[in-house]
Parts: structure tokens; C-alpha cells; sequence
């Protein structure tokens, strides 16, 4: 950090409220309004960063050392990383891993994300923590910090994510195929036998899902997120994934909840979802989603099965939630974060119908639900 | 699942005392489970050998044995208590050991004890490579290749299939003890032959090399659901090939990709599910090659080990407690989080810093031993920092570690590049400054790396640091607060930058005070901030570069409140002890109202737990760290001042620093320290009181030393100032010996003086404790040292109380304390160190201060001592402690790391060697003296052959009572010439033997054939000395007892004597408190 210090600071981060905080910046240049959010995970910020649920967020990374392993083409969890910026610490270092075949600030420089170091991104987070969830500018470019009052209006003006169908624009645009299963040691993706075809709803999947379900047995057939009914049963599916994705489940909603309705009225095909799939099952199930506070952005948080009392550590990456006090008679809680009570978990009773707030796929993350991809399977028999 | 009803009572086996490889983080956990076994309400039986622990405290345990750990004993004590159950994973590998040869003896099943926590079969199964290595062919996780070997054969097949360079272990041993990585076959079947004798199994495993791998640890813990967590992971910067306990290690790790991570996290759990921890916490080791990633499993531990201590105080999780709740039936979403008391503890930890943890080695103080470093653990302590960058905690744990290190400080270094690569490739303990010393010199950290196999990251961080050091250099102490505040946030303390900017350590206070570069506190919360933390648990850091924000979690409390200072890693000299001192403090202020504050670097301590003070702060100990913590707990409440009498030499040697900051010393004040400190004016003292002391005197010079020693009459103790565990201290008993002594082991300077005694030959020592508010005096202890005068008080054994002083000296002892306790206005503690000659009493030394003694002494008379103490110098009470009478003895005897260090001259000498400590106690001095040495692992044969050789002074009545006490046993007595002579005379059967240089067959021959069960051997002189040394070594790797000192030797044999006399009888604390006279 001396060597950054010994130059003058040429980046910052600017609140609606007219705070702002100066750093280096490293990756892109630019300026861009989002949300910001932290991240408590301690490995696995390639993941993250491409992550595409972080769609018009600012991720702030608790852990001050971020960058070390570099980045590479097996870790990406999606083609095109868009989350906006990153905030941290530490400015990223020469990569040290066997894996590595690249400096993490200059992939983000080719993916156009920002990044801004020198922050305490410690008081950043106590501040997040106690203000809920924030909009802010991130600036690193040649009047970074003598443009505040624009900056300011910037952050000002930009609508946040509520309201907003943030998965229409991540999603894919026409469906594609998956075979390729988990990453296995010394750097190879198996490519398992396929007995079961999955149309899986992209929303903003995580290839790691794509992956799992393949492990599993799935040849996956990946659809645009406004897809219809029709189309996806002209895919004959032996089981439908719902995906994970960015933004607010009632946008999305609009168009997906009742295409969902239509199979789960019409169809006895199994149903999985996962995240922002969780939250759309749960509208189309007649529950309710709510903005968190801050949201859960790590990989350590607890998650208790209720059917079975066992706690798994699980990966989470959510803004929104399904509100557990407003769940339908017919629909189960089955899972419940530790935490804070929040729901985490549903099944549609005496039906093949399940979503889960947390990802199974980990990446990052532990792997202690990678068994929920199994039981989908199972219930395509 | 709640806690199970079917027990209701349940024995711990603490890990005795500290040894090298189990230091107090056998005390932090072990006090943690009593703890919470308690709190759910089971009565708890604890047994533990050593005495300075909190643990062994009788208020912890509702039956605490202080008593030897083996099986006899414990089958006593499990008889006599009959527990329901048993949790073996608390007291590391000697709680381990010892429960699974309770469980061999049949007394288990016999008594209906049930073995919680770990079962016997998963104990082996972890313990035993063969057994592990099959668990680990089934889950398909690689191991290194590897043969186990059982006899020499085995190993030579071995060799084939593992090749050249082979690792060789023990099997259960501790640290790896015995084990080395042989390069060449000769080394090869030398090793496995050691390990095979060494190996309780007589077992040893002969491994692939991984010389160079990445080496991992994750902690994990595992509930009976079948729930499973890992606490942290821990990464070593130095490679495969040096003892993880000799290792600094890192946490979290810093160069997995959470691919990586999530395949060692998934298959350490897959591991403990399989070797069948079904409760408890674990720890997994991993090695990594760094060119292609084919990880293995090196190996597991099934209990609480060095490492979750390290790892409860990096993250905050306390694994012993949540183990052990773990073990009486609780699963883990039911217990809660205690540090933000609103999250369970089923959830991963995670950090929002760095940890950096750095062993402390004292190879200096066995001369001869070589400081490189390999698979056998030598450190004897360790520091751990806490900084918001690799850089600033690595540099906040160097200066952690009181070594005179303020940073990565110079060193001396050779010119060539082929001297300094020679160099850098033999792994020692300065590996870390010679590395920066060689980036100094222009050596890139890619070469480096190819040499010393670190992690090129770790590397470069270091090349930043040294880049910031070289840009200080050149220009000057920045004057922009920005600038200076991310020097700081590097780690760079300000003694460090004021010898790279050729000012003083106080000028840059001042000047960093002056622009307001002052660090923020920010706490260790479990959760990297995303919860509301309640605990207290604190750091200091300059990560942040907010312009004029103030960002500090301490929040400090208006309340009235003390700061107690710790005594730091642990070193032979200042241990457990201190801790155990500043504990009590903390326990006793607290229950008073006052706030207490407790300033630490030590993960190993009960000190460092977050529930011992009100509030913690993990810091180095250094004048510049502990004056910040001062001055933002002023910033609201009553700060009464600062305790620093308990934590050894340590805190005394701030004591000038903080009062030039006017801050208040509770207790004795500066001015009296400095008096019995300065030998001139203590001098004066001792006149004005009409005491006696040896003859003495301060030389400044070669001269002045030589001079003195002239003057005051050979042999003379001879030592530097200001220094604890007798370091360099030695009896020099010619001017040849003082030229060698001042040219080897000190610099003699105007600021270095050495102080020069009289040595009073033949004396016996007595070590008193007493504590004092000023006005009344209370003699807490009067110990006879069992060695006399001249071996260092820390490795002597002594009695408690004096067992062959007269009352009449005992008296005169005691009136001399009380008298120097006022003269000095001692108000607290003190320790004043005697030695008897006939019926002169000669006063050596007084420190105003905890002594090392002091846990001994409180768990014998049964009050705590150092709590009192912080209530006197805290003004909060008055001294009415009545002196305490004994109708019992209490014998503390020492153990000694010498198989740790081969070829280092056992012999006891003024400077200390010893690590640890265990109490003995009996209605006699004999069979106390006895327990003692049982505790110590020494078995003292009942019949065969002695070995007695001593040098002419100690050819006395000692002798001969000693040499009669093993007659009447029908021990065969063989000495050399003088000795046997000697013996005769005194009408005592013995047999003549050769001495090494006589011929053969000789005393060397008798050794290695095993004809010998017992030595008694003193020696004076450098060629006797050099010429006896084989026979210790030989001693030392037979494990035969040994004694060194000829009333060391009395001792044992009437020990023997009263063996055969009586049965071993056992008493608890709380027993023992019932049976106390008042």
C-alpha cells in the first residue's frame, strides 16, 4: 500500500448523502451508480465478482486481502462479470497460485469493473450494517475527485434496484445446451453420464449450477428468462430449474410468476429453484418477498432443515427475502437461516416443488447442500 | 438435542506440565471444559500434575488433583471418585495417552467410566498411521506415500519405495519428538532407529518427503448430528519440513482459491466422520505442492491441540468450550455465539484481519544446539498479532516477541551471493530477517522462493515492506498525516521508524501524536462485522485512511478501572506461571466492581480468553502499544493505572516508559523497583537493615569485571542486568573462565553492566514469596531449594515447606522479608531468593514481583495469592492474611527439554533451562519429593544398579546418606575410583567402574548395555565436565532417571526408601483445604 501512497489518491466512493470516501483505484476506469453491498467470504472473489445475481451492485469485501490467487477461466461463474465495482481494502498483488493465469485487477480492467482500494471497508460494512442497504457512486477516472457535487446528483438520482427486472438484461437471449459437470482436481470438469433433461430458467445462473446439475445427471437445456410455458414443454423436461439472479423478484415476477403458475397448475414436472428462484417460486406459490436490511452476502451462514434438524453452513448471496410470515397453508417452510429466522427454504406440499434462498452450488462456499441436486433428481423417477 | 442426564459426574486429565510441544493452551482448554461442565451442572474431577495453572485452581473443579498422570494414580483416583465419564481430549497428547492406557488397563470398563468426546477406536485410528492411512484409502484422500516400520528391517524395505529424502516419525510422541528428515541413508537408519526406540508403540512412519509443499491446518468441530464446522483455516508460510509448532503460520489462508479451500474443508469433515469423532473439535493437516496442487492429507488430531487454541483467538470461537458441550450431548445450533450473543455457534467464522502467529525459540540457552529447524518441534512459545494486512500483523507479531526486535531488524549477513544463498537454504530461526536482510542486498523474492520454498506471496509482501523501509531511508519521516498513518498501517512500530530515520522512539510518538496519527481499535467479532458484537475483544490497527474520521470500536466504559499487563509468549524463565498471576488480578478485581482491561500477546494463555477480563486487547507488549491502549481507556471512566507486577519481567521492563507518561503504577512504586534493581543503592539498603549479602559488585567494563572478581574472591556468578531465567548467567571459576565468558556470552558495556557475586559453595537456597500492603507484611512461603546454590532457582527443585531447615533460620528468613517488604514499601508482592550457609543467612536477590513460585505457593496453602495482591495494590484492601501453616508437604520439581536439543550437556548451572513445572504433594517431604518426580515421567527403579559418581566437594555426608538409603534397598552401587574410595571409607559396598578414558569395559559400556537404572553424577571442572558428558547423554536417551546435583541425589534415594515404605496415597485440593490446620 506505500508504494499507492506515495501517489496521490485518484479514486472514490460518494453517498447520496453527499459522504464520500477516497481511494486508489485499480481495474477499469469510470464512474458508476449501484448498490453497494458486503461480502463477507474470505475465498472465492472471482466467483463473486461474476457472479451475475451482483448485477448493478457494488461489492464491498470485508476480508482485506483480495486478489491473491489471481483469476482464471475455470473460476468465473459467468461469461461476463457485471458486477460494477469492488471495494477493498488491499490493493490486488501478483497472483500466487498454480491455477492462476492472471492478475485479478487486470481481468476487471477487461470486464470493465472498477475497483477502489484504501478503504476501511470494516467501517464500511458497520455502516452498511446500521444504514441498510445504499446507493452509491464509485468513481475512478481523471476528475474523480474534484467532481463531487456531480457525483453527488449522480447517486442522487440513480433508482436503486427495487422495482427493477434486473434478470431480463443478464439472462441469455436464446436457449443453449450443458454437459459439462464439477471441476475435479488437478483442473478437469468431468462430463457425467446424462439420464434426465432439466430446462433450467436463467434468470442469471451461476455456471457452478449448471455444473451440478449435470454432475447429477442432467443435460441441461438453458432458456431466456421470459420464457413461455409452451416453449419449455415443448422441451419435454424430466424435471425445470429455477435459477438464481439479480434484482427484484416481483419485476421478474411479472412474467415469470404466471408461466410458473401454468406448469405447476397444469404439470406434475418436478421443480427446483434456487435464489432469486426461490423468491419467484414463492410469488407464484402466493407468498410474499420483502427488501432485506442489508441483505446476506457470505459463505458462512447457517441454515437449519427443519425436516431434519441438521444444520448446513451455506453460501448466500440475496437482498431479498421470502417473508416466512406470509406463506401460503399449502406451502412448507423447510429451511430457516440461523441468523436471523429468515426463511430459507420452501416445498410445495404433497408436490415435487422446492426452492431453496441459499445455493447448494456453492462456489463460493461450502459444499454441505450439494445434495439438494440429488434429491431433484431422485424426484424425476 | 439437550445435554445428557444419564452422567452426572466426568473426569478431565489436564496435560501436566509445560513441555515443549504442550505449552498453556492445554490450561486455556482445559479451564474452558471444567468450565462449561460445570455451568451445565456435572461435578467435575480434574487431574493435573502441573500447579501453575488456572485450571488446577479448586475453585474450577469440584475435585482437583494435583498428582502425577499415570495409571496408577489415575485408576486411584477414578476408583476413589468413580466419574461417569471420561473426556480425554482436553489435556492434549498426555490426556490423550493416559485415557487410552486407562482404557487398555480394563479400569474403564471395570469402574463403568465412558470414554466422551473420542472413543478408543478413534483415537487410534487417527493416532496410528498404519490405521489412518487405511481411513484415508477408503475415503480416497491422498496421503504421501508411506511405509510404517516396526523394526529395522521394515525400514530398510522402506527405503526402497519411498526414496531419498525420507521423513521419519514416531508413532505417539509428542511434537514428532525423535523424528528428522533423513538425506543420506547413514542419516536414514540412524533416525529410524532413534524413532523406534523413542516410539511408545515402538512404531515409527517413514514418509515421502514433501520438503517444500504448502502446508495447511483447518479446525474443525463436529456434533453428534453430525453437524459440522471448520473454525479457521491456517496457513504456514514456511514450507513442508518445519514442525508446524516451529512454523509461523497465517490465518485465514491466504493462497487457496476457494475451490481449493472447499475440497480441504469437505474432506476434513469427511475425515472426522470417518475416524469417528463424534464430538469435539479436530485439526486436519494438509500439504499442498505448490507446482501442480495434489494435495494430502498429512495428518489429524482428535482433541484440542496447539493450533484451535491459536484458532479460538484468531477468530474468537472458543473451541474447547463448545467441544466439550459438544461431548455431553448439545448439538451445535443450540449453543450460542458468545461473542455477539445473538448468533448460534453453528456457523463458520469469518475474519475481517489477518492473523499472524510467530514462534519463540531459546536456542540460546543450550549451547551447542543448532537453531535450524525441522520436523521435531523447539520453539517454547509463541506470539500472535492481529492487523488489518499481512504486512502490519507480521510486523505487530516481530515486535510481539521481545527478542529485541522492533520490526525486521537488521542482520548480520554475509557479502557473496552463493554465502547468502548457503545460508537462506538451511531453515533456522532467523529465516525471517535473513530473508529481508538478502532483499536488502538486491536478491529478487522469486529467487528467494526457489530457495526457501515460501510462498512467493509472503515474499512479496516482505519485499513491500522493505521497499517502504529503503523510500524512509532516503527521504525522511513523512509529515503528512496520510503518509505517516500508511507507514504505520504497515506495521511499522515507532522505535523502527526511528532507527530507520535516526530518531528517537519517543521523538516519533511525539511527532506521529502531533499530527494525529493515532490507531483505531477494532474488534474480533466472529462475523467480519455483520452482526452487533457484545464482547469486548479488541485490536489495534492504522488500516484506515478516512481523513480525520475517528473510527474506534473500543468504546471504553465510565467506570472505574485497572489495566493489568500479561507477561507475553512464553520463554523458559516466564511462563504459565505469570499467567496464572495475571488472571487472578483480573478474577479479583472484577468481583470487586472494577473494570478490569487486559493487555496480551500470548494465544496460548487463559489471559487471551475473552471471558477472563472485562476487556481484552491483543497486543504486542510494547511501551509504544500498551500507551495507546492507556490513553483511549482514559478517554472515558477512572483509570486507577496499570498493574505491573504479575506479568514477569515484562511489564516491569515498561514500568519507566509509562511513568515518564505519568501514568499511574499500582503497587510498589517505580523508585522501589529501581532500588532493588540497582545493585549500588540495594547494596546501601542491605547495610542500612544490617543483612548479609555475597560479596558482590557492577563491572562496566572488561577491566572493571576483572577487577571485581579479583576483589570478591573466585568462583563468582557472574550476569547481566535486567534479565529473568539466569540467561548468561554462570559460574566463572578462574580469570580464564571470565575472559572466555565475557567474550562469548555478553557484551560488557556502560549501559550493559554485568553483575558479579561471590558464589557461596555448598549453600543451601531458599526462595520466599510474601505479600504486603505497605504496612503489613504476610510471608506467603518459605521453599528449601533440594539443589543447593548455584543451580538456578527456576531448575531446582523445592519443599514447601523447608524440609531440613531449623526453625530458628526459618524464623530469621521470614523476620529478614518482612523487614526488606517495608523497607522497600513493597505494596503488593515480592520474592526474595536466600542462601544458608551453617547459620549465616545470605540475601541473593529481592524482586518486587510475582515470582515464578507464586501458583505453587497459592495452591499449597490454598488461597490466591496473586488476586489478593491486585486487591492491595489497588488500595481496595488491607492485608490481613494471616501466615499460612502446612501440614503437608508440597514439592515442585522441574522438567527439562533436553531430548529436545541432542548434545546439549544436560547439567543443571546458574542458567535455567527448564520449561515447566509439577507439584508433589504428601504428608512427607520423601514421598512428596517422590510424586513429584513421578509427575515428571521419572520412575525411580526399586531394585538394581545405581551409578554414583561425584566430584569431591560433594564427596560428604549426603552421599553417604544417599549411597546408604539405596544399600538398605539392595541396590547394587557401582561408582568411579574416587567415589567408590570415598565410599568404603564409609563402610558402603560398592563396586569400582571405569570412567570413559580408562579402558574397557567402562561406565559407557554398562550404560548402553542397560546395566544401569539410576545415575547420580556431579562434576566440576571443564575437563571433567566434557569427560562425564556421554554418560547424560546416554542417561537422558534411556530416559534413566538422573541426578546432578548431590542433594538431588539424597532427595531420590530416601524417595525410593519411602516408596517401599508406603502406598501412594492421593488427596484432592478441596480435601486438602478441609484437613488444613488455621
Amino acid at each position: 500500500m506505500y508504494q499507492e501512497a506515495l501517489k496521490n489518491k485518484d479514486a472514490c466512493i460518494v453517498l447520496p448523502d453527499g459522504t464520500s470516501y477516497e481511494g486508489y483505484g485499480y481495474g477499469a476506469k469510470g464512474t458508476v451508480a449501484a448498490e453497494l453491498c458486503f461480502n463477507t467470504a474470505m475465498t472465492g472473489y472471482q466467483e463473486i465478482i461474476s457472479d451475475p445475481s451482483y448485477a448493478d451492485q457494488i461489492i464491498v469485501f470485508t476480508f482485506p486481502h483480495i486478489g491473491n490467487v489471481g483469476v482464471n477461466l475455470e473460476d468465473n461463474e459467468s461469461l461476463k462479470p457485471i458486477a460494477r465495482g469492488i471495494i477493498t481494502s488491499q490493493m490486488p498483488t501478483n497472483p500466487s497460485s498454480w491455477r492462476n493465469t492472471g492478475r485479478l485487477d487486470d481481468w476487471m480492467q477487461t470486464h470493465e469493473i472498477i475497483g477502489i482500494c484504501g478503504i476501511d471497508t470494516r467501517k464500511m460494512t458497520l455502516i452498511l450494517r446500521s444504514l441498510g442497504v445504499v446507493n452509491a457512486v464509485i468513481s475512478y477516472e481523471k476528475n474523480s475527485l474534484t467532481n463531487r457535487d456531480s457525483l453527488v446528483k449522480k447517486a442522487k438520482n440513480w433508482p436503486g434496484i427495487s422495482g427493477s427486472d434486473l434478470a431480463k438484461e443478464v439472462s441469455c437471449k436464446t436457449p443453449y445446451d450443458w454437459n459439462e459437470g464439477r471441476w475435479t482436481w488437478p483442473g478437469k470438469f468431468r462430463n457425467p453420464a446424462k439420464n434426465k433433461k432439466v430446462v433450467a430458467i436463467d434468470f442469471g445462473i451461476k455456471t457452478n449450477i449448471l455444473r451440478c446439475l449435470a454432475e447429477s445427471g442432467c443435460a441441461v437445456k438453458i432458456v431466456p428468462a421470459n420464457v413461455t410455458y409452451e416453449e419449455i414443454l415443448n422441451h419435454k423436461p424430466d424435471g425445470i430449474f429455477l435459477s438464481n439472479g439479480p434484482g427484484d423478484p416481483k419485476a421478474t415476477g411479472k412474467y415469470a410468476v404466471p408461466t410458473l403458475r401454468k406448469i405447476i397448475r397444469d404439470t406434475r414436472i418436478p421443480i427446483f429453484g434456487i435464489c432469486l428462484g426461490h423468491q419467484i417460486l414463492a410469488l407464484a406459490l402466493g407468498g410474499k418477498t420483502l427488501k432485506m436490511k442489508c441483505g446476506h452476502h457470505g459463505a458462512n451462514h447457517p441454515v437449519k432443515d427443519l425436516i431434519t434438524g441438521k444444520v448446513e453452513i451455506t453460501s448466500m448471496n440475496h437482498g431479498f427475502a421470502v417473508n416466512r410470515l406470509a406463506l401460503p397453508d399449502d406451502v412448507l417452510e423447510t429451511h430457516v437461516s440461523l441468523f436471523d429466522n429468515s426463511n430459507c427454504g420452501i416445498e410445495l406440499k404433497g408436490r415435487n416443488v422446492f426452492s431453496v434462498q441459499y445455493h447448494p452450488e456453492a462456489s463460493p462456499g461450502p459444499t454441505d447442500s450439494l445434495g439438494l441436486f440429488s434429491k431433484f433428481v431422485a424426484l424425476m423417477n | 438435542m439437550p445435554k445428557r442426564k444419564d452422567i452426572s459426574s466426568i473426569m478431565i486429565i489436564g496435560a501436566g506440565p509445560i513441555i515443549i510441544g504442550q505449552a498453556c493452551e492445554f490450561d486455556y482448554s482445559g479451564t474452558q471444559a471444567c468450565k462449561a461442565l460445570k455451568e451445565e451442572g456435572y461435578r467435575v474431577i480434574l487431574v493435573n500434575s502441573n500447579p501453575a495453572t488456572i485450571m488446577t485452581d479448586p475453585e474450577i473443579a469440584d475435585s482437583t488433583y494435583v498428582e502425577p498422570i499415570n495409571v496408577q494414580t489415575l485408576e486411584a483416583i477414578i476408583r476413589k471418585e468413580k466419574p461417569d465419564a471420561l473426556l480425554p481430549t482436553m489435556g492434549g497428547q498426555t490426556g490423550l495417552n493416559a485415557a487410552i492406557a486407562l482404557e487398555k488397563s480394563g479400569i474403564l470398563a471395570k469402574e463403568k467410566v465412558e470414554l466422551i468426546g473420542a472413543k478408543k477406536e478413534a483415537i487410534e485410528k487417527a493416532e496410528d498411521r498404519r490405521k489412518f492411512r487405511d481411513a484415508m484409502d477408503a475415503l480416497q484422500i491422498e496421503s504421501p506415500k508411506s511405509k510404517v516400520a516396526e523394526n529395522m528391517e521394515d525400514a530398510s524395505n522402506a527405503l526402497e519405495t519411498i526414496g531419498l529424502p525420507a521423513v521419519i516419525r514416531p508413532a505417539f510422541t509428542l511434537g514428532g519428538a525423535g523424528g528428522g528428515i533423513a538425506y543420506n541413508e547413514k542419516e536414514y537408519f540412524e533416525i529410524c532407529r532413534n524413532g523406534l526406540d523413542l516410539s511408545p508403540a515402538n512404531q515409527i512412519l517413514i514418509d515421502e518427503s514433501l520438503l517444500g509443499w504448502k502446508e495447511f491446518e483447518l479446525e474443525v468441530v463436529r456434533d453428534k448430528m453430525d453437524n459440522a464446522i471448520v473454525v479457521c483455516s491456517i496457513e504456514n508460510v514456511d514450507p513442508m519440513g518445519v514442525h508446524t509448532g516451529d512454523s509461523i503460520t497465517v490465518a485465514p489462508a491466504m493462497t487457496l482459491t476457494d475451490k481449493e479451500f472447499q475440497l480441504m474443508r469437505t474432506n476434513s469433515i469427511r475425515i472426522l466422520r470417518e475416524i469417528g469423532v463424534e464430538t469435539g473439535g479436530s485439526n486436519v493437516q494438509w500439504a499442498i505442492n505448490p507446482e501442480d496442487g495434489r494435495m494430502v492429507v498429512i495428518e489429524m488430531n482428535p482433541r484440542v491441540s496447539r493450533s484451535s487454541a491459536l484458532a479460538s483467538k484468531a477468530t474468537g470461537f472458543p473451541i474447547a468450550k463448545v467441544a466439550t458441550k459438544l461431548a455431553v450431548g448439545f448439538t451445535l445450533d443450540e449453543l450460542i455465539n458468545d461473542i455477539t450473543k445473538t448468533t448460534p455457534a453453528s456457523f463458520e467464522p469469518t475474519i475481517d484481519y489477518v492473523v499472524v502467529k510467530i514462534p519463540r525459540f531459546t536456542f540460546e540457552k543450550f549451547a551447542g544446539s543448532s537453531n535450524e529447524l525441522n520436523s521435531t518441534m523447539k520453539s517454547v512459545g509463541e506470539v500472535m498479532a492481529i492487523g488489518r494486512s499481512f504486512h502490519e500483523s507480521l510486523q505487530k507479531a516481530l515486535a510481539s516477541l521481545e527478542t529485541g526486535l522492533t520490526g525486521l531488524n537488521e542482520i548480520e549477513f554475509p557479502n557473496t551471493k552463493e554465502e547468502i544463498i548457503s545460508v537462506l537454504s538451511r531453515q533456522n530461526s532467523n529465516r525471517l530477517r535473513q530473508i529481508a536482510q538478502a532483499m536488502r542486498s538486491g536478491i529478487d523474492s522469486k529467487t528467494i522462493n526457489q530457495i526457501t520454498r515460501i510462498d512467493s506471496w509472503f515474499l512479496e509482501r516482505l519485499e513491500e515492506i522493505i521497499a517502504a523501509e529503503q523510500h524512509l531511508k532516503e527521504n525522511s519521516l513523512p509529515t503528512q498525516a496520510d503518509e505517516l498513518q500508511t507507514l504505520k498501517s504497515i506495521g511499522f512500530t515507532d522505535a523502527r521508524l526511528g532507527e530507520l530515520t535516526s530518531l528517537s522512539e519517543e521523538t516519533i510518538r511525539q511527532k506521529r501524536w502531533q499530527i494525529g496519527v493515532r490507531p483505531s481499535f477494532k474488534r474480533v467479532d466472529t462475523c467480519a462485522g455483520e452482526f452487533p458484537s457484545k464482547t469486548p475483544y479488541m485490536y489495534s490497527t492504522y488500516e484506515t485512511l478516512f481523513p480525520k474520521s475517528i473510527d474506534c470500536e473500543s468504546s471504553p466504559n465510565d467506570t472505574e478501572k485497572i489495566i493489568i499487563i500479561g507477561s507475553g509468549p512464553n520463554r523458559i524463565g516466564q511462563g504459565i506461571e505469570f499467567d496464572y498471576c495475571c488472571c487472578h488480578a483480573s478474577f479479583a478485581l472484577s468481583n470487586s466492581g472494577i473494570e478490569t482491561i487486559m493487555i496480551n500477546c500470548n494465544p496460548e494463555t487463559v489471559s487471551t480468553d475473552y471471558d477472563t477480563s472485562d476487556r481484552l486487547y491483543f497486543e504486542p507488549l510494547t511501551v509504544e502499544h500498551v500507551l495507546e491502549v492507556v490513553e483511549v481507556e482514559k478517554s472515558n471512566g477512572n483509570l486507577k493505572g496499570v498493574i505491573i507486577q504479575l506479568g514477569g519481567q515484562t511489564p516491569l521492563n515498561l514500568t519507566k516508559a509509562l511513568s515518564h507518561h505519568n501514568i499511574q503504577i499500582l503497587g510498589t512504586s517505580p523508585s522501589s523497583i529501581d532500588l532493588s534493581e540497582d545493585r549500588e543503592k540495594f547494596q546501601d539498603l542491605l547495610n542500612r537493615l544490617n543483612l548479609k549479602q555475597p560479596k558482590n559488585g557492577v563491572a562496566r567494563s572488561e577491566q572493571e569485571a576483572i577487577n571485581q572478581a579479583k576483589t570478591i574472591g573466585y568462583p563468582v556468578v557472574i550476569r547481566p542486568s535486567y534479565v529473568i531465567g539466569g540467561r548468561a548467567m554462570e559460574v566463572v571459576l578462574n580469570p580464564a573462565h571470565l575472559m572466555r565468558y565475557i567474550k562469548d556470552a555478553v557484551q560488557v558495556s556502560g549501559n550493559n553492566p554485568v553483575l558479579i557475586d561471590s558464589f557461596i559453595a555448598g549453600a543451601i537456597e531458599v526462595d520466599v514469596d510474601a505479600i504486603s500492603d505497605g504496612k503489613k507484611v504476610t510471608v506467603v512461603g518459605v521453599m528449601q531449594h533440594v539443589e543447593e546454590a548455584g543451580i538456578h532457582s527456576g531448575d531446582s527443585a523445592c519443599s514447601l515447606p523447608p524440609y531440613s531447615l531449623s526453625k530458628k533460620i526459618i524464623t530469621k528468613i521470614k523476620n529478614q522479608t518482612k523487614m526488606l517488604a517495608i523497607e522497600l514499601k513493597v505494596v503488593g508482592l515480592m520474592n526474595v531468593q536466600f542462601a544458608v550457609k551453617g547459620n549465616s543467612i545470605f540475601v541473593l536477590e529481592v524482586n518486587p514481583r510475582a515470582s515464578r513460585t507464586l501458583p505453587f505457593v497459592s495452591k499449597a496453602i490454598g488461597v490466591p495469592v496473586p488476586g489478593l495482591a491486585a486487591l492491595l495494590m489497588a488500595g481496595i484492601s488491607q492485608n490481613n492474611l494471616k501466615e499460612p501453616k502446612l501440614n503437608f508437604y508440597a514439592v515442585k520439581e522441574v522438567v527439562l527439554p533436553f531430548d529436545r536439543f541432542p548434545g546439549v550437556d544436560v547439567l543443571l548451572g546458574p542458567e535455567m533451562r527448564s520449561t515447566g513445572e509439577v507439584m508433589g504433594i504428601d504428608k512427607s517431604f520423601e514421598q512428596a519429593f517422590l510424586k513429584a518426580q513421578l509427575a515428571t515421567g521419572v520412575e525411580l527403579p526399586e531394585r538394581g544398579t545405581a551409578f554414583v559418581s561425584l566430584k569431591d566437594q560433594d564427596k560428604n555426608e549426603k552421599l553417604v546418606e544417599a549411597c546408604l538409603a539405596l544399600d538398605e534397598l539392595g541396590i547394587e552401587i557401582i561408582a568411579t575410583k574416587g567415589t567408590a574410595i570415598y565410599l568404603k571409607q564409609n563402610n558402603i559396598r560398592v563396586t569400582e567402574v571405569k570412567k570413559a578414558y580408562e579402558g574397557r569395559p567402562n561406565i559407557i559400556d554398562f550404560l548402553n548395555d542397560n546395566k544401569i537404572d539410576i545415575v547420580f553424577n556431579t562434576t566440576a571442572g571443564v575437563q571433567s565436565i566434557i569427560d562425564s558428558q556421554e554418560i547424560r547423554t546416554i542417561s537422558v536417551a534411556k530416559r534413566l532417571p538422573y541426578f546432578t546435583s548431590v542433594t538431588g541425589s539424597w532427595a531420590a534415594a530416601h524417595a525410593m526408601k519411602s516408596t517401599k515404605e508406603s502406598e501412594i496415597r492421593i488427596i484432592s485440593l478441596q480435601e486438602l483445604n478441609t484437613i488444613r490446620e488455621v
